[in-house]
């Protein structure tokens, strides 16, 4: 596998997705080559950051208004 | 992804026979991740906001047509997708975004430049809300079709078939475009780490 390869498969690897022939060619390869190392680290890093990320509070006045048309709706018997 | 309810099951099951105050429940415990989704999406405040109120609302007119077989979080999600997809297509109909539009499917340009470590925690040189705003704002330089299948993907944690289900998109496509996406992303990330 060349490093085009490695990029090619990059999101299954991440993934834990990648037929095992493939993988094993994969890590021979980034085992040889620091860019790869590289690429993969941070980008498996860019997902862990966004899936770590806890989602901001609401802007001011959202929740309240979001409140507000939930009771005009609910405050109807429901069918 | 937000944690899971325990008692999911059984709110759901009251908000169906009309408990307002069981809807409230799901609706507080899941209302911040939804207006994340609709914003990292359309791109506008206004209309995730319009979003948050329209996906709840339909969630609890159309809550007996929830069968149960997926999490009520991923049936939500996916009206909220609905939804914001159409804010998105509305405020752009003069150049009309489309999620099925062909996108390059060629490697060319996937091979990343600019490769630095970026060390261990590097998300630890910000504060906590600077930093969600660099990330929010990172999502944003990306075209729809790419943001779209990552936010689904990778900030709320569905899988590919989730994914795929609720863009209407296949697998393949799913992927290609979040390989797309996260190496995109990666790269405008760089730039906080060197
Ligand atoms: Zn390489």
């Amino acid at each position: 596998m060349n490093c085009k390869g490695v990029v090619r498969e990059l999101s299954d690897f991440l993934d834990g997705e990648l037929a095992p022939d493939l993988l094993k060619e994969l890590e021979q390869h980034i085992q040889k080559c620091k860019n790869c190392r590289l690429v993969v680290d941070t980008t498996r890093k860019t997902i862990e950051i966004y899936c770590d990320a806890e989602p901001l509070p609401l802007p001011e006045g959202v929740h309240q208004r979001l409140q507000q048309a939930l009771a005009n709706k609910l405050g109807r018997q429901p069918s | 992804m937000p944690v899971h309810l325990e008692n999911e099951a059984t709110l759901v099951a009251e908000a169906k026979e009309g408990n307002a105050e069981a809807f409230t429940v799901l609706v507080n415990q899941y209302e911040r991740n939804i207006f994340r989704l609709a914003l990292n999406i359309t791109s506008n405040k206004e209309d995730a906001e319009d979003v948050l109120q329209e996906s709840f609302l339909k969630a609890y007119t159309n809550l007996g047509r929830f069968q149960g077989n997926s999490r009520f979080y991923t049936w939500l999600v996916r009206i909220a997708v609905n939804e914001s997809l159409m804010k998105l297509r509305k405020r752009r109909s003069d150049r009309q975004v489309s999620l099925d539009e062909k996108l390059e499917t060629e490697d060319d340009g996937l091979l990343p430049r600019e490769i630095v470590d970026w060390g261990d925690n590097p998300e630890q040189h910000y504060a906590k809300t600077e930093w969600q705003e660099i990330l929010a704002e990172a999502t944003q330089t990306l075209e729809p079709a790419f943001r779209t299948v990552f936010t689904l993907r990778d900030v709320e944690q569905l899988s590919t078939e989730e994914t795929a289900e609720a863009l209407g998109l296949s697998v393949p496509a799913v992927k290609s475009r979040l390989l797309r996406a996260r190496l995109k992303l990666r790269q405008r990330l760089n730039k906080y780490f060197k």
